[in-house]
């Protein structure tokens, strides 16, 4: 049996741990992987060129950043931040608990394009975290504004991915049904979804924890920044 | 009838035009790079079906080269000012809102409404890649009504975007080069030597033994590929069917939805689900490359190890 391949992987890896640039690691890893599986430089550049082509779906994406554009000339992320600062005892752990729970849901319904980060997690999810961070503790350092954002991508992220799975259309559950059904196992996609519950819950009941603890770290990580001084941009 | 090829139609006249500004930005710090990625990737959406694969395989590399030795910078993007901002806010209010949830709002009414649209054999949507149109048709009304709304500038508005291009620069590509990635990994058959080396390796008699291989497995396959799909075949066809079904008895259904959702936790973990992971750090403009990564762990290890309780207790008799 031929193991270079899995040199690619090793490329992979090292390259991701020493925090080479991305784009360079992975396409190193692609020519590792071609050429130690003895395919020709022809086939491998077929090979790259068919896999981009047909996943140029993937940067569908940048359509939304022209609505964006516009919103934010318009000042989009300040009346966000305006808005839900209005809303009283609406803190940032109680706000994107909120979203998980809408997202978690709206997913589990097959509608996994209601959310995203350039649809709704930088127009609305973060600057409303940090207009209900700033209505809540006055203002906040760059420090924490740095992880309100990276937690409010990362709960978009926990309700995709397990709200997803519960929808019977999902790719996830064909996926494995399909699987099945090739070796000999024919089962429902109902059935299967199913099973996806008991993590949802639990996914849920996680990440809505830590937000309710995010608020309180925050609570005195805010004051830790006043005490010491530490000058508050905004 | 629209299909994803008309969405590409669509990408690629945005991109050109994004091209063509960069190229007349002055005072952008690297014009010609970033004129000349913008411009590439604008051909492979406007010519890319009917290119030879090996041509687009070249054009592939070329992009990649661009993106990854840095030649995309920041430029001006006639920016309004703070208070310029503010004051629009404060006229516009809440009707703000209204494009952006205009393009959930009008992806759902596509999914659930255009699709069934027909005359005869012509549907107005393709029927493959169905969300994909719905979206872009969305992201159309909402540039639309956001233009009208506002009162700003077509120009002006694509300045404003091509300002958050810039700032995502490579990462902007990586989502797409690590889909491509996956399927050589497949073709070189690396997914059935990690299943051979841990069937091999492991005492696969004991079931909970077998449930921590498939479990773990599902997680780091996943990190490496970046994508519980392509870890779910290798591992079930590995481990999960030969020895945790037809070995120790255990229910297909169960293992395999609670299986992929532990795969699912391995994406928290991973700079390889860029679009998930990394391309969110740009978009937000963060420091940290791994910031997002960082708040996820300690959502996804606790998951990870109630997954595999749950395997042990749900899937097996």
């Amino acid at each position: 049996m031929n193991y270079w391949p899995l040199l690619a992987v090793v490329v992979v890896v090292v390259g991701f741990m020493r925090r080479w640039n991305p784009v360079l690691v992975v396409m190193a890893a692609a020519l590792t992987a071609g050429l130690t599986a003895d395919m020709s430089p022809q086939r491998l550049l077929t090979e790259i060129g068919e896999g981009f082509a047909k996943n140029r779906y993937l940067l569908i994406i940048i359509l939304t950043l022209p609505v964006l554009g516009a919103l934010e000339r318009a000042g989009l992320r300040e009346h966000a931040q305006q808005w839900i600062a209005r809303r009283k005892g609406l803190t940032p752990g109680r706000l994107m608990t909120l979203y998980l729970a809408v997202r978690q849901s709206a997913a589990a319904m097959g509608l996994t394009s209601l959310g995203g980060h350039p649809q709704t997690v930088r127009p609305l999810l973060a600057p409303m975290a940090e207009g209900a961070a700033r209505a809540v503790h006055g203002a906040i350092g760059p420090k924490l504004r740095e992880r309100l954002r990276a937690m409010a991508a990362a709960t978009d992220n926990v309700g995709l991915f397990f709200g997803e799975d519960i929808f019977i259309a999902f790719g996830a559950v064909l996926l494995i049904q399909g699987l099945y059904a090739e070796n000999g196992i024919v089962m429902e996609p109902l059935h299967i979804a199913l099973w996806g519950i008991p993590t949802a819950i639990l996914a849920f009941a996680i990440h809505a924890w830590r937000l309710h603890r995010f608020d309180k770290r925050m609570a005195k990580a805010v004051n830790d920044e006043k005490s010491a001084g530490d000058p508050a941009d905004d | 009838m629209i299909d994803i090829g008309t969405v590409y139609l669509l990408c690629g006249i945005y991109l050109a035009y994004v091209a063509w500004q960069s190229f007349h930005d002055k005072n952008h710090s690297k014009r010609l790079g970033t004129t000349a990625f913008w411009a590439l990737l604008a051909i492979a959406f406007l010519a890319g079906g009917r290119l030879p694969p090996m041509l687009m395989g070249i054009l592939a590399l070329m992009i990649a080269g661009l993106a990854g030795s840095g030649a995309i910078g920041l430029g001006q993007y006639h920016a309004p000012t703070p208070e310029t901002r503010a004051i629009k806010a404060q006229r516009l209010g809440n009707r703000l809102f209204i494009p952006a949830l205009l393009i959930p709002a009008v992806t759902l009414l596509g999914v659930f409404g255009l699709k069934h649209v027909h005359w005869g054999s012509w549907t107005l949507l393709s029927t493959e890649q169905t969300t994909i149109i719905c979206l872009a048709i969305s992201c159309a009304a909402g540039f639309t009504a956001a233009l009208r709304m506002t009162g700003e500038r077509l120009p002006d508005a694509i300045h404003a975007s091509r300002g958050i291009l810039d700032s995502i620069g490579w990462a902007v590509l990586l989502p797409l080069l690590l889909a491509m990635l996956g399927g050589l990994f497949n073709k070189a058959g690396i997914g059935d030597l990690v299943a051979t080396m841990l069937t091999t390796a492991l005492p696969l008699q004991e079931a909970w033994v077998a449930v921590l291989a498939y479990g773990l497995g599902m997680v780091l396959f996943t990190m490496v590929m970046g994508n519980a799909f392509a870890a779910f075949p290798v591992m079930t066809l590995g481990i999960g069917l030969p020895v945790l079904v037809h070995q120790h008895g255990a229910d297909p259904a169960a293992l395999a939805a609670i299986g992929m959702l532990t795969g699912y936790c391995g994406t928290l973990l991973t700079p390889m689900a860029a679009n998930f992971n990394i391309v969110p750090v740009a978009l937000l403009e963060l420091k940290d490359q791994n910031a997002v990564i960082r708040m996820q762990v300690m959502t996804a290890l606790p998951l990870i190890a109630c997954n595999l309780v749950l395997l042990y207790m749900l899937a097996l008799p």
